[in-house]
């Protein structure tokens, strides 16, 4: 093998064990920032000695056995170091380090460590931000500048959160632990709405420009199948699954030949991807069978997603179910943009008078005051309704309340046909 | 039944030409069918062997062979995986397929196999890791 | 990114002969390692080629020949899908695959942007190929 060829071969393989390896590290070191460090040492020691030696059977293994060393080598300094304070006479007894375990880390599989690494990288106690840096950084492998420009972030500030979520970790002293009973519900959604931003934020990025940002779907998915074959019995994580590989399947056909946004219902089917709506649909249904009579709210989301994937023509929706699908959602989290939504399938389902009275009755919601979609799905029943002059003046009221360009354009251009029509 | 249908290389295909507009037209068309008619599961092209690669098992040995490689015409260049309720079915399928190359061309179709077709090797865990397999991937089980 | 990898057939997979039961139980093994990696996309076995057939398309005619056929080594037996984040990633997966002796399996990555049918500028697909490129060197 050329240098270069081992080189690239090596750093692969270490991106492979690379999560692993930090999530066995944690816990023992109980510090997940010198767990990262720990591999890292791991790496440089693989680049020295693969090369030669060839790439060893088992590389996990390898890797694990010379980062525990390192890091006992460190504590054993540690302790000198601190024998010697000793000997000029000072008490150390409550100031002795932990000795890691290694005999017992080397034989003590106990659990999952890669489970107690992403719900520690995903910890309530770090704001949102961290916490999805962290699971980019300590799960996906992405550099500092990687995240950054995914998140439209300058670099050093990206580096500046990834080290302070570290710190909070370390000094609020998280257990290193899959967390159980009561507290593993909230704590599970704490995960599942990190994997969920992720995937939202590389789904908007409609024109794929930079080549990270769509990656975010893609990184998203891995780590919610990950975490489904580690969390088999957990419904929601399955919805979230479903509901991203249903969302993801439309992909291709999001943006046309000029970079400009296809709505849904506008899609070239065809170019949906039938390889992850299967996917999706599998992972729906175990969620409905592990949820039962409670469907939580990412599965009634993949649920919603699944009545557009199973359509073979927008023609063919099946709006009632999707109507349905929405007054569940409503009950489970409740949201002005929740109703708005059921609100444009009651009129595909029961036409637009019906609709309309439902947006009309969402009009004083303070939530919704300064929503565009909201003058623009009312302008868009109202132009059904054959109400023209109404509809422009919706139209001009969304125009002035959105925020995209593209979206702006689309408006105006229905208040002008509306204006015209209306004459 | 699922089948995989396979659409065999050419010189072109191995040379990366890219296909006219006229037979990208004609083949979103025949994948709009198929989508409508709800047999598709799923398919790719596959880039030219010259970007792939061949790894050789001998014992514990591991050798890789970059590409191109030689026997063109028996190289994949993409392929679909079908539903259908029949062998005639999937036969009746494609024949109604453009020529998906410039030139002669060949697609092969091959039923995929199910898990009652392993017969006595199935153990409870190899037909539980099946499923699993399934539950995860897709497909019938 | 995705790639295809591709098992070939062998004497006995197109004698229909079934694997061996220790072989398929550590296959399943592996599989659910690719599960648990969260990249495995689909995974299939073909039946033998004496249950397939092939189509040849020239101008108009459609000629059909019935398996079995004879280049075995050729013939494709199974197929995985891999979602990874380089090609390389996918043959380090390949090679902790518990095939015994005397098998090769080819690795082919996927057409990802265009499929059949989207017609982008020569341009924007150069463009967007570089920068694909760049991401994969850097995430490996």
């Amino acid at each position: 093998m050329s240098g270069s060829d081992a080189h690239r071969t090596i750093e692969t393989v270490w991106r492979m064990e690379a999560p692993r390896l930090i999530a066995g590290l944690a816990r023992l070191t109980r510090d997940v920032g010198r767990a990262e460090e720990l591999a890292q040492e791991a790496l440089v020691a693989a680049l020295k000695q693969w090369p030669e030696e060839g790439v060893p059977r088992n590389p996990a293994a390898w890797l694990m056995q010379v980062a525990k060393h390192r890091a006992a080598d460190a504590a054993r300094h540690e302790i000198m170091a601190r024998r010697k304070q000793d000997e000029i006479g000072r008490d150390i007894d409550n100031e002795r380090p932990a000795m890691p375990d290694i005999d017992e880390a080397l034989d003590d599989e106990v659990g999952d460590d890669l489970l107690r690494l992403i719900f520690t990288a995903c910890h309530p106690v770090l704001p949102k931000e961290a916490r999805i840096a962290l699971t980019l950084r300590l799960l996906g492998g992405l550099t500092t500048d990687e995240i950054a420009r995914a998140f439209l972030v300058p670099e050093p500030t990206m580096a500046q959160r990834i080290v302070r979520a570290k710190k909070t970790l370390s000094e609020a002293k998280v257990p290193y632990e899959v967390p159980a009973g009561a507290e593993l519900g909230a704590r599970l959604a704490s995960v599942l709405e990190v994997v969920y931003l992720i995937f939202n934020e590389g789904y908007s990025a409609t024109t794929g420009e930079d080549w990270v940002r769509p990656g975010l779907c893609e990184e998203a998915l891995r780590l919610g199948r990950i975490l489904a074959a580690r969390a088999p019995d957990e419904p929601e994580v399955h919805g979230l699954v479903a509901l991203m590989e249903l969302q993801a399947s439309r992909l291709r056909a999001r943006v046309g030949s000029d970079g400009e946004p296809i709505l849904l219902l506008d899609q070239n089917r065809a170019r949906w991807d039938r390889l992850l709506i299967g996917r999706g649909l599998a992972a729906l249904e175990l969620a409905q069978r592990l949820a039962g009579a409670a469907p939580g709210p990412y599965l009634l989301q993949a649920a919603l997603a699944a009545c557009h994937a199973r359509a073979r023509t927008a023609d063919e929706t099946d709006w009632k179910r999707i109507v349905a699908l929405y007054t569940v959602l409503v009950r489970v989290t409740p949201s002005p943009i929740v109703e708005l939504n059921r609100a444009v399938a009651v009129s595909m389902a029961e036409g637009p008078e019906a609709g309309l009275a439902l947006v009309e009755a969402l009009a004083g919601e303070p939530a919704l005051k300064r929503y565009h979609l909201l003058p623009g799905v009312r302008g868009d029943l109202l132009a059904k309704l054959g109400r023209h002059r109404e509809a422009a003046e919706a139209f001009e009221a969304a125009v002035a309340l959105t925020q995209n360009a593209r979206e702006r354009a689309l408006m105006q251009e229905r208040a002008v046909k509306e204006r015209a029509a209306g004459c | 039944m699922r089948f995989m249908v396979m659409v065999k290389a050419t010189q072109d295909s191995e040379a990366g030409a890219p296909p006219t507009q006229e037979l990208l037209d004609a083949m979103m068309a025949y994948n709009e069918e198929l989508v409508k008619a709800g047999i598709m599961k799923g398919g790719d092209g596959l880039q030219p062997s010259s970007k792939g690669a061949r790894v050789q098992f001998d014992g514990t040995k591991r050798s890789v062979v970059d590409g191109p490689f030689a026997e063109t015409k028996e190289l994949v260049a993409g392929y679909w995986l079908w539903e259908c309720a029949s062998l005639d079915e999937a036969i009746a399928w494609v024949k109604r397929c453009p020529n998906p190359m410039p030139g002669p061309s060949e697609i092969e179709i091959r039923p995929l196999f199910e898990l009652a077709d392993f017969g006595e090797i199935v153990t409870p865990e190899t037909a539980a890791q099946w499923d699993r397999l399934k539950a995860e991937a897709g497909g019938q089980g | 990114m995705r790639v295809m990898v591709l098992v070939k057939a062998s004497k006995d997979s197109e004698a229909g002969v079934m694997p061996d039961p220790d072989v398929f139980a550590k296959m399943g093994v592996y599989n659910e390692e690719l599960i648990k990696a969260g990249i495995l996309l689909a995974a299939e076995g073909l039946h033998p080629t004496s249950k397939g057939l092939r189509m040849r398309f020239s101008g108009s005619e459609r000629t059909i020949t019935d398996g079995p056929f004879a280049e075995t080594k050729e013939l494709l037996a199974g197929f995985w899908l891999w979602q990874v984040k380089s090609f390389d990633e996918a043959v380090e997966w390949l090679k902790r695959a518990p095939f015994d002796g005397n098998t090769e399996i080819e690795l082919r990555p996927v057409f990802e942007m265009e499929e059949f049918g989207e017609m982008v500028s020569p341009e924007r697909r150069e463009r967007k190929e570089h920068l694909r490129a760049e991401f994969e060197k850097r995430t490996g």
